[in-house]
């Protein structure tokens, strides 16, 4: 996992005005399932576009082992892309399909055609060598690109959305089929994606992207429990964000004051060097939140209960703090049979380890709509 | 009995549904009415002609036919400019719309504002120009001769090249927007997909792209095909007597001898070989394909011929890498996907030369010498001559009357028929098509004779009534074809939200569906509208001597007295297409944008 496979140095893409990828660097291991993740029009289909050299950069470098391929045209890089529509060509068979990237590398037609067998028996479709794209359902399709894909051992395999357009549950089923093929094959992937649970579940790292540059990079639990920022602790799942000013160093945690009232308390500090006294956020996960029976190590917020849902396996209590200065409060616990039934306008307490908590910088109120709007 | 008439009629429609088949019916019936009667009928009737004389029966018009080698040699020539023509027109058009289908934006609409003009100019004015271009006094005897290079005028005109340069010309703007429909329908991410699998550019073209471009290949070579054989303005006005076509035998039984029989037997040689080529089509492509959609699953699976194909277009490609190969490679650099500049040279190169012979009509028309090249002085005499001529003004005016007459009546009729090919579940849908789009498939020449003898009958020859009728056959299945592509594309829940709302099916129709589809129906329209200004060959005999058309009147004057008025009125149909053209792009471009 040590070598690096591909090496991105300050790439850039604008479209007049409009800053596509702003420089940006990002190395991917050798063997490694990295995610591009972010939503629509954060630059994610575009830095994949510049390593497939589908279109060529206005800056920086891009390398593929050791060799540059900045400006290599696409069909010189050693690469496989699954297109988000598969691209699966609509005149030739499958079999042919398969065989295309082998014809171009000049590969004699029985080994083609040997080869090209066994990527459709590696997806599990061996009887459908002979037919037409069209004659195959979504789901096949997908598993045809696949193999289109790695008949030929690219060293590195992009993947546009490849799952966008199936249903979930097939989705899913495909999520672990791809992951499988990654683990037996040990190729370099990376994979687009706008659904941040297919990002947790399938990648090594992720990459979060957000207006044409990276948000964060880091692996899943990063991402999920130590946001560096409010974009990526709001984008990745349910997050209470709550406003709060920040006290003194103790060790890895650092001391915090919530809302108008200075409720004291304590978070990770989240390699965060802001002098005490910045406005900052602390972010609790609301599977982390408990009813309170406040002790030395933990922070509560009293409020009064406004909502209780039970979602299926989890109910969630929606809580308004006393202290009108705080946004209310979601909490998630596993569901039971009506044990600890809470109801509305109960009046109680809701707290969290410190363990559980980290302080991000607070980018400005601008920046929180969305999870005042899920609160409430 | 009164029991039965108070309640009946207002009974019917709330009890119970109405008949499942009542509203297809309907929407059907006046197309396959209109097309039968002005179409099957006098068609029908022509053929009749040529193997029934009023009297009985007789074959004497097929032994004429075959007596001399008259009429097999025109046949035989007819082919051959026609065939030539294709193969030109359609390599030709090609990388026309390639260039069109992967440029975007405001390039995009350059390039086909450029093709429409071509397409929308007057046949006639096209061909016109190319007697000044050609001509012994004309536009390259004139340069060449104040250059030096020769000191006596050549011959250029009157000949196969000249036929064939002012059929091609005629053609290649049709082939455009024929191979355009499918072109424009082919995923641009499968060249991609093809480059990142390891194929080079060449390849890439070759064994991706231009296999899945071949129905609009096809398409666009049937369809140039069909229209060169039963043409008669560009043989007539730039060929000599060995470049006769079999088209104008027809005109001079008509015109000269009134010899149905004869022009009926012709008729039938010409139809058979056309149905001939519309068969081996059908059996090879699929008509579905001309409709711009995709060919159906009738690809072979495993043929030699598929294999063989496979290789020559591998080798192509093999071939043009490495004639790209030979050339430096750029950095590519700008935004990426840009069609090479070599490309859009030639193809900016191809459409100069298209517009070209309209535009020089310009600075003939505000000359003082006449039609001579090159043009000296200025004057606005021939406007003037122009506008003082009762003949050329009663003729726009009638040409106003009908085509917009023929506009109305094409969208009454072809919009329910396009609504009926679209929206409804039927069996013979395929058959249905082949009929709607059986004005186009039959010469026109045919058509024209034909409709020319129904009329006669009628009482209907110089009649404004007749030549919209006349004209509405030929122009309806264009609206019936644009609007199926316009309503394929509309989303038909939009209807049933507004039902589910409390429209009726009319007020839904007035309210949420026409808004909607207004500039497609404006687009189909103006389709009608300028088929109909634009036809001469129905025109030629269903005026009758007096009432001509503009299309008739500048017919007359080309072929009897060539006058500089000629310039002046080809200035003003140049102007008014690209005005016309110019206004629906750019009404479609507002309902888009609200």
């Amino acid at each position: 996992m040590s070598s690096s496979s591909l090496t991105v140095q300050g790439l850039a893409k604008r479209y007049g005005d409009f800053v596509a990828l702003a420089p940006t660097d990002l190395v991917v291991a050798d063997g490694e399932f990295l995610t591009l993740l972010g939503p629509s029009g954060s630059g994610k289909t575009t830095l994949l576009s510049l390593l497939a050299g589908l279109v060529p950069p206005d800056e920086g470098v891009v390398r593929i082992g050791a060799q540059d391929v900045t400006y290599a045209p696409p069909y010189e890089r050693d690469i496989g892309v699954v297109f988000q529509n598969y691209a699966l060509f609509p005149h030739m068979t499958i079999a042919e399909n398969i065989a295309f990237p082998l014809k171009m590398r000049k590969i004699p037609e029985a080994e083609a055609k040997k080869r090209a067998q066994e990527a459709l028996e590696m997806v599990h479709l061996p009887h459908i060598a002979g037919r037409y794209p069209r004659e195959l359902s979504g789901g096949q399709q997908q598993r045809v690109a696949l193999a289109r894909c790695m008949v030929y051992k690219p060293s590195i395999i992009l993947m546009d959305e490849p799952l966008g357009a199936l249903d979930k549950k097939l989705r899913e089923h495909m999520q672990l089929e791809i992951k499988h093929l990654h683990r037996e094959l040990g190729t370099t992937v990376v994979y687009v994606t706008h659904d941040q649970e297919e990002a947790m579940t399938m990648s090594d790292r992720i990459c979060l992207m957000n207006s044409g540059r990276i948000e964060q990079l880091g692996t899943p639990a990063d991402l999920y429990f130590r946001p560096r920022t409010l974009f990526v602790a709001d984008f990745l799942g349910e997050s209470n964000l709550l406003p709060a000013s920040l006290g003194p160093r103790l060790g890895d945690e650092a001391e915090i004051r919530l809302g108008s009232a200075g409720i004291p308390g304590r978070a990770l500090a989240n390699g965060q060097d802001l002098p005490p006294g910045s406005p900052v956020r602390v972010m609790v996960r609301p599977q982390n939140l408990n009813i309170a029976r406040p002790s030395g190590d933990e922070t509560a917020v009293m409020g009064r209960v406004s909502d209780v849902m039970v979602t299926g396996s989890l109910t969630k209590i929606y809580m308004q703090p006393l202290d009108a200065a705080l946004p209310p409060l979601v909490a998630a616990f596993a569901t039971r049979n009506e044990a600890e039934a809470i109801r509305i306008d109960d009046v109680m307490a809701l707290s969290w380890d410190s363990r559980d908590a980290v302080v991000i910088a607070d980018s400005g109120p601008a920046a929180m709509p969305a999870t005042t709007a899920k609160a409430a | 009995m009164s029991d039965q008439i108070m309640t009946m009629p207002h009974a019917a429609p709330r009890r119970g549904a109405p008949p499942a088949w009542r509203k297809p019916v309907l929407m059907g019936a006046p197309i396959v009415l209109l097309l039968t009667v002005f179409l099957v009928f006098p068609v029908g009737q022509l053929l009749a002609l040529s193997v029934y004389n009023g009297q009985g029966f007789s074959l004497a018009p097929y032994q004429q036919l075959f007596s001399s080698s008259l009429y097999v040699t025109v046949l035989w020539i007819t082919l051959k400019i026609s065939l030539a023509t294709t193969l030109v027109a359609v390599a030709g058009a090609y990388p026309i719309a390639y260039l069109i289908s992967v440029t975007k934006g405001p390039a995009k609409s350059r390039l086909i504002f450029w093709v429409l003009l071509a397409f929308w100019t007057s046949f006639l004015v096209r061909a016109f120009a190319w007697v000044i271009i050609l001509g012994r006094n004309g536009v390259i005897n004139g340069t060449l001769m104040s250059l030096g290079i020769i000191d006596r005028p050549i011959d250029l005109l009157y000949g196969f090249g000249s036929v064939l340069v002012g059929m091609v010309h005629a053609m290649l703007p049709l082939a455009v927007m024929t191979m355009l429909a499918v072109m424009e329908n082919i995923d641009r991410t499968l060249p991609r997909a093809a480059s990142t699998l390891g194929a080079r550019p060449g390849t890439a073209f070759w064994t991706v792209y231009f296999p899945l471009s071949l129905p609009g290949v096809a398409a666009a070579a049937i369809m140039v095909f069909v229209t060169a054989i039963g043409f008669f303005i560009v043989p007539a006005l730039l060929g000599g007597r060995r470049e006769t076509m079999i088209t104008q035998l027809i005109i001079d039984q008509i015109q000269q001898t009134l010899n149905w029989g004869l022009a009926g037997a012709i008729s039938v040689l010409l139809l058979t070989v056309v149905l001939a080529v519309f068969v081996l089509y059908d059996r090879v492509f699929g008509f579905a394909t001309l409709t711009g959609e995709t060919a159906g699953a009738a690809h072979n699976r495993d043929t030699a011929m598929r294999r063989l194909g496979g290789r020559v277009l591998g080798l192509l490609g093999a071939a043009s890498d490495a004639l790209i190969g030979l050339f430096p490679r750029r950095r590519p650099r700008g935004t990426g996907e840009m069609p090479s500049a070599g490309l859009r040279t030639l193809v900016w190169t191809m459409l100069v030369l298209i517009s070209l012979p309209a535009f020089l009509m310009v600075p003939l028309s505000f000359g003082e010498a006449g039609l001579a090249w090159p043009p000296t002085g200025f004057s606005l005499q021939w406007y003037e001559q122009l506008f003082q001529s009762p003949l050329w003004m009663q003729a726009l005016t009638r040409s106003l009357v009908v085509a917009f007459g023929t506009g109305l009546l094409s969208m009454a009729i072809g919009v329910p028929a396009a609504f009926l090919m679209v929206r409804t579940r039927m069996r013979g849908k395929g058959a249905m098509l082949a009929f709607i789009l059986s004005p186009v498939i039959v010469p026109r020449m045919i058509i024209a004779v034909g409709m020319f003898y129904l009329f006669a009958q009628m009482g209907l020859v110089g009649t404004i009534l007749g030549l919209v009728i006349g004209h509405t056959v030929v122009a309806v299945p264009y609206v019936v074809m644009t609007m199926t592509a316009v309503l394929r594309n509309y989303d038909t829940r939009l209807d049933l939200a507004a039902q589910s709302l409390g429209a009726r099916p009319l007020a839904a129709l007035r309210h949420v569906t026409f808004p909607i589809l207004g500039a497609g129906m404006l687009s189909s329209f103006l389709f009608a509208f300028a088929t109909s200004f634009d036809e001469l060959t129905i025109s030629l005999f269903s005026s009758g001597g007096l009432s001509a058309t503009l299309p008739k009147q500048f017919w007359d004057e080309v072929t009897l007295q060539v006058s500089p008025v000629i310039a002046a009125v080809s200035t003003g149909l140049l102007v008014f297409v690209a005005v016309l053209i110019y206004a629906a792009d750019r009404l479609r471009r507002r309902s888009l944008a609200s």
